[in-house]
Parts: C-alpha cells; sequence; structure tokens
C-alpha cells in the first residue's frame, strides 16, 4: 500500500464520518462549549431574565467551589458511593451472566425476563417502589423482618447502602446480558481446545474467557463508572433530597441543591464541567490502565 | 469538507462569547381587549378554590365586553421553574399570578412583577399594615396579600384530659410536657417536630429574641448564631429527640409531614397553620382537639408567628396592565377574599373581612391573636430564595436535632452560609 492510497482512504473516511461528527459538534460539543462559557461567568436568574448585567469570572466559579469543605466532602462520597455501585453492579452482573449459561431454558428465561423487568422499570417507579417496599411504618421488608418502626433511610451508611441496592438492581441487567451474549459468543472449540490441553475450570475461565470478553468488560466497566458517578434519581427520591442535613449528597444532587435550585447557573455550570473533566479522566485512566496490561499479556 | 466542519466550529464559538440573555423584559402595554392569563397555584382540594375563581372570571367577563380570563393551575413545588421560564419569556408569562409571599424579593429582583398603585383603590386602606408589608420589597407594594397564614400550637384534648395536663404557658414547658405524654402513652410523639420545619422553629427563635438576620445598611447579616437565637434552636432541637419525637422519625420531616402525623393520631401536639385546620378536620383527630397560641418565652406571651401566604401581583411584561390591575382588584378585594374563605378557609388580609369572620368562627381565635400580636418574616432580599433553596435553615436544624453536632458550630456555619448568599450580587 502506498502513501498516497493511505491519504485518499483517510479522506473517505473522514467524509463518511463527517455527518456523524456534524450531529456530535451540534449535539455535544455545543452544550458543553455553552456549559464552560456560563461556569466563567456570574450568571443567575437576573442575567437570565436581563434584569442585572453579566460578569466575567474568570475562574471565580471554580475557586469558590474548590475552596468549600463540603463539595469535597461530597466528591468523596460520590467516588465512594460510585465505586460500591460499579463494583456491585459488575458482580452481579457478571455472577449471574455465568449462571445464564449453566442453567436449563426455562430458568434462564425466568432470570432474563426479570432481570429485564428491573432494566425496563424507570428510575423514579423504581425509587419510589423500594421506598415503599422500604417503608418504616408499613413497608414488606419490615414486616417479614419484624422490625416494623425502624427507618432505612435514616441512618447515614443505611440510607447509602439501600440506594446502592437499588443502583445494583437497576443497572445490572446490562452487564448480565452484554456478558451472557458475550460468553455464548466464545467459539465452542476454543473451550473444547483447552479442554482436551486438560485446562481446570478456573484455568479456561482466566485464561480463555476473561481474555476474550475483555473488549465488553472495558464497555460495561466504563458505561457504569459514568451512569453511578452520576446518579441523581436514586439520591434524591430515596433519601429526600440527599438525606437528614445533606449527609446523603452526591455531586449531581448537590449541583441542583446548591446552584440550579438556588439560581446559580454559573456555579452549578461549574460543578458540572468538574464533573465531565472528572469523568474523561477516570475513563482515560482506565482504558490506558486495559491498554498496559493487555500489552503485557 | 475540513473546511466546512472549521467554518461551522468557528462559526459557534465566534457567535457567543457570553452566555444567553433574554433581554429585560418589555416595559408591556395597555390592550384593552383579548386574552387574560392568570396563574393560581393548585391545591389538594382544588374543587371549591376553583368555583371561587369561576364566579370571579365570570363577573369580570361581564363587566369588560371582548375580555377573556384564562385560568392555568401551577403546581406549588415546580413554581420556581414556571415563573423563571415566564420571566425569561413573556410571551409565554401570565398577566396576573398568585405566588408565595417569601418568593416575592427575588421574583422582584428577576424582573418579574411590576410595582403596583394601591392609592386609588378604596379597599386598599383596609388591608392589614403588617401583612401588606410581605408585599413590599423597599417600601414598593408588588403584590396585594390575597391570603394570610399563621401556625398555633394544635394539642389533643382526649390524651391531655386523661393525663391531666394543660396546655403549655411558655415555650419552656413544651418539651417536659411532651416528654411526660410520651412516657405516660410511648405510642405517641409528644409533639411532633420536623428537623425541616423552618417556620414551625423560628417562632422559638423569634419568642427569645433571635432572628434569622438583621439588617445593616441596605445588606442583611445573618443573625442566626447571635446567643438569642441559640436559645431557641437549642428549645427547638430539644424537641426532636427519642423520648419526645425520635429523630428516624422527625429529622427528615418537613411541616406538612409533621402536621400528618396529628392528623394521624400518632401526635399530642403539633406545630400547625389556620391553613391545616380544615385537613385535621378531616383526620383521626377531628374533635379530638383544641388550638391555643404557641407561647412565648414568659406566660401570657405570644410567639411571633411567622407571616405566611400568597400574594397576587401584575406580571412587569403584562400586555394588558390595566385589566390585569382590576382583575386582581377583584380577585383579591373583599368580596372575594370572603368568598375564599368561605370556600378553602384562607384568612382573609382586609382588617375589617377577618374581624368578621373571626366573629363568626370561634375556631380562628387562636390564630387571630397570633396574627394580632405581632408576626415576623424572612429577610426580604431575592438571596433569601438562594438561602430557602440551598436547605441552610432546615440543615442547621437537622445537624444538631440528628448529626449530633454541635449547635454553636452548626449555627456559625448557617451564618457564614447566609453571609456569602447575602453578599452575592
Amino acid at each position: 500500500m502506498t502513501m498516497r492510497t493511505a491519504k485518499g482512504d483517510g479522506r473517505i473516511a473522514f467524509a463518511y464520518l463527517a455527518p456523524a461528527l456534524l450531529v456530535l459538534v451540534g449535539l455535544m460539543g455545543y452544550p458543553i462549549y455553552q456549559l464552560v462559557l456560563i461556569s466563567l461567568f456570574d450568571y443567575g436568574q437576573e442575567q437570565v431574565s436581563g434584569g442585572a448585567p453579566l460578569t466575567f469570572l474568570g475562574l471565580g466559579n471554580y475557586a469558590n467551589l474548590l475552596s468549600q469543605d463540603r463539595f469535597w466532602a461530597v466528591l468523596g462520597q460520590t467516588i465512594g458511593f460510585a465505586a460500591v455501585c460499579v463494583l456491585g453492579t459488575l458482580v452481579v452482573g457478571t455472577a449471574l451472566a455465568v449462571l445464564a449459561t449453566r442453567v436449563r431454558t426455562w430458568a434462564r428465561m425466568t432470570l432474563f425476563l426479570a432481570a429485564l423487568g428491573a432494566w425496563a422499570t424507570p428510575a423514579v417507579a423504581g425509587s419510589t417502589i423500594w421506598l415503599f417496599l422500604f417503608d418504616a411504618n408499613f413497608g414488606f421488608v419490615n414486616e417479614v423482618l419484624g422490625t416494623t418502626g425502624m427507618s432505612w433511610t435514616y441512618d447515614k451508611w443505611l440510607a447509602f447502602g439501600l440506594v446502592a441496592a437499588q443502583v445494583i438492581w437497576c443497572s445490572f441487567p446490562f452487564v448480565m446480558v452484554t456478558l451472557y451474549a458475550g460468553i455464548k459468543a466464545i467459539p465452542g472449540e476454543v473451550l473444547e481446545a483447552a479442554a482436551l490441553d486438560g485446562a481446570s475450570t478456573t484455568r479456561t475461565a482466566t485464561s480463555v474467557i476473561l481474555p476474550l470478553l475483555r473488549p465488553l468488560l472495558i464497555v460495561v466497566t466504563i458505561q457504569s463508572i459514568i451512569w453511578d458517578f452520576k446518579v441523581f434519581t436514586q439520591i434524591y427520591i430515596m433519601t429526600n433530597g440527599g438525606g437528614i442535613a445533606g449527609r446523603n449528597l452526591v455531586l449531581n444532587v448537590y449541583a441542583y441543591q446548591q446552584a440550579f435550585a438556588a439560581s446559580e447557573y454559573g456555579l452549578g455550570a461549574s460543578i458540572g464541567v468538574v464533573m465531565t473533566a472528572l469523568l474523561l479522566l477516570v475513563t482515560l485512566g482506565y482504558l490506558r490502565a486495559l491498554r498496559r496490561s493487555g500489552e503485557a499479556l | 469538507m475540513r473546511f466546512a466542519v472549521a467554518a461551522v466550529v468557528g462559526a459557534v464559538v465566534l457567535a457567543g462569547c457570553a452566555p444567553v440573555q433574554s433581554g429585560s423584559a418589555p416595559a408591556g402595554g395597555d390592550e384593552q381587549v383579548g386574552q387574560l392569563r392568570v396563574w393560581l397555584f393548585d391545591e389538594v382540594n382544588r374543587g371549591p378554590k376553583e368555583a371561587v375563581v369561576k364566579e370571579a372570571v365570570t363577573e369580570f367577563e361581564q363587566a369588560h365586553q371582548g375580555v377573556t380570563v384564562d385560568v392555568q393551575y401551577i403546581q406549588v413545588q415546580t413554581r420556581a421553574e414556571r415563573f423563571k421560564a415566564a420571566f425569561s419569556d413573556p410571551q409565554s408569562a401570565p398577566d396576573v399570578a398568585e405566588f408565595g409571599n417569601t418568593d416575592l424579593a427575588g421574583y422582584v429582583a428577576g424582573g418579574g412583577f411590576a410595582e403596583l398603585d394601591l392609592g386609588t383603590w378604596d379597599e386598599a386602606k383596609d388591608l392589614l399594615p403588617a401583612v401588606l408589608d410581605t408585599g413590599k420589597v423597599d417600601g414598593k407594594v408588588y403584590g396585594v396579600p390575597w391570603y394570610v397564614g399563621v401556625r398555633a400550637l394544635y394539642y389533643r384534648t382526649d390524651v391531655f384530659q386523661e393525663l391531666n395536663l394543660q396546655p403549655p404557658a411558655t415555650l419552656d414547658e413544651i418539651a417536659p410536657l411532651a416528654r411526660r405524654i410520651r412516657a405516660a402513652k410511648p405510642d405517641l410523639l409528644g409533639i411532633s417536630a420536623g428537623g425541616k420545619y423552618t417556620y414551625g422553629a423560628m417562632p422559638f427563635v423569634w419568642a427569645n429574641g433571635g432572628d434569622i438576620a438583621r439588617k445593616d445598611g441596605d445588606k442583611y447579616v445573618a443573625a442566626i448564631d447571635s446567643t438569642e437565637s441559640k436559645a431557641g434552636l437549642r428549645q427547638y432541637t430539644e424537641l426532636i429527640a427519642d423520648d419526645i419525637c425520635p429523630p428516624a422519625q422527625c429529622a427528615g420531616n418537613g411541616g406538612d409531614a409533621s402536621v400528618e402525623a396529628f392528623r394521624a393520631g400518632k401526635a399530642a401536639m403539633v406545630v400547625g397553620g389556620d391553613f391545616n385546620r380544615k385537613s385535621v378536620d378531616a383526620s383521626a383527630a377531628a374533635g379530638k382537639y383544641a388550638v391555643v397560641p404557641l407561647p412565648g418565652k414568659k406566660a401570657g406571651e405570644i410567639a411571633p408567628a411567622f407571616a405566611g401566604g400568597n400574594l397576587l401581583g401584575v406580571l412587569k411584561g403584562s400586555e394588558r396592565k390595566t385589566l390585569a390591575t382590576e382583575f386582581l382588584r377583584l380577585l383579591g378585594g373583599k368580596e372575594y377574599q370572603r368568598k375564599m374563605f368561605d370556600a378553602m378557609g384562607n384568612l382573609p388580609t382586609f382588617g375589617d373581612v377577618q374581624a368578621e369572620v373571626a366573629e363568626a368562627n370561634p375556631v380562628l381565635e387562636p390564630f387571630i391573636k397570633t396574627l394580632d400580636a405581632g408576626t415576623r418574616f424572612v429577610p426580604v432580599t431575592p438571596n433569601w430564595a438562594k438561602i430557602d433553596a440551598q436547605a441552610v435553615l432546615p440543615t442547621l436544624l437537622q445537624q444538631v436535632a440528628a448529626g449530633g453536632e454541635d449547635l454553636d458550630k452548626a449555627a456559625k456555619s448557617a451564618a457564614d452560609e447566609m453571609n456569602a448568599a447575602f453578599a452575592s450580587s
């Protein structure tokens, strides 16, 4: 292949990608540009409706945000919460995907139907149903456990645990379905060859199945990280806007409460920018780590 | 193709180097015909309110040829978004709107409401001055009080009789009294006190001589961490404890949830409003309760209540100023306030109308007494909406009542947050 055709290929490829790029710039680029722009201004309701002049703050909103102890506490909480959710989602999803490949058809169907039901439930409805189940006085769970009157959403860690369980409940099906498809797509010959070579089940799982699933695992992990870092609905509904004295706040709810509900759009935008940057960093770091370990293998 | 993309990107970057502004609302017009748009708040039981409003609309349409009135009921929970959108886009805004008096300062600063001229309105002179103050910003009237809401102490007469108790005579007596009731009847909350119930807690602060903030020049300065304020906060947060109102049950409650516990027959006392009376009459506590003014620091005193209530205002961008003002005077006037009282139990804001309904309804006495004893209000500044949205006061109450935090520290950090909000813009 000469350089010339490679260049021509590149141009054609670009031409094919251009429409998608235009859509991306329009739908993603412009909002992000506005977000960054707004985060540099003192932009409240008065400014939006033209009642007050715009003031350029530069990095003022960021300085204000980063100097708040509360922000750092909430950030830490968000990272911890997201980590637990991602880990839980992956463990439950993978375990059930493996289980699904091992059981009879009817059991698998039941499992899939149940999982898809959880997946299809809107977050608002799911959170509310969980709240009903765990209601202090009339909840089914308290009735079964004989702990009527116990509040599941009062204690900080118990409340976080309950919300994390709900988040895992509605996000594991994605992981399960994806990985199930991945496992099913592994050619039988490969597994057979491993068996003929005398590989144990554990050995087959770690040396054959896992490496083959790597691309899928990357996708579901990144997806889960982004998803769980941005949790809003579950916290907002289940802990009634962030728990007692805001001790169950996560970054998204905090941004809403501190900035948008209070009409401080500039400050809110800066929280959004910080979140976007953090997520990009996490994703990039994760991709790099994976690529490194891939090279080592 | 590359140039095209570059051009588009360049155009987008150049398009705006500043966020969008809608430009200030035009002064509006003064058309005499067409459709007058009105926003009122939706209610749990809207029927009676709607009937009275319909009557007013019919009367107005008959008196004005070629004018129709379109009334929309908006949700209280989403009012902030609705009003913000209306201020940003006068085309979709109403001409007349009902709104909460604590939102007033923020709305006026947002350029939303027009100043009202009460001089040419006969009935205006009978508006209670303290209540009219809740419709003013910097001495100018932007809203006519449509009704006023004050809170007093509800208590269960059957429980008090059985245990041979008297209603508390001072704020100090409430905690021991509530503790005694819960000790005797462990199923009952001594008093249903919510960790998010700001307007239930503030009378304790005001009665002790404290305040949310005080005015210093033309700025507000937080006063919630003063010695007096802290005495009141201590008195209130003491109520959210296992032997009165367990934090696990009460710390997350706002006003509605606090009253709900009383309605369910699960509380011996609660701070409730005159607007809660009808719903309590339709509950497990019906016929077994009485109301007294919330006592003050000393016997015989009444703790200053928060002067809640809703206003009617004309939007700045309205195309039909005169019609809007006339409709406001009709709906907010004496006749229809009286009708609204009959329909919804809303306390009128005209001195004479109020005296009249009070005489006919002795159950209103504790509320009228509370009003007469003097009411208080939140700081009249657009920044109050910010403090409210950031839940500064509920957080303070909850931190102390449920978070085990030191009152001095929590009050100090609440004051710092408030001062930061007061200082902004």
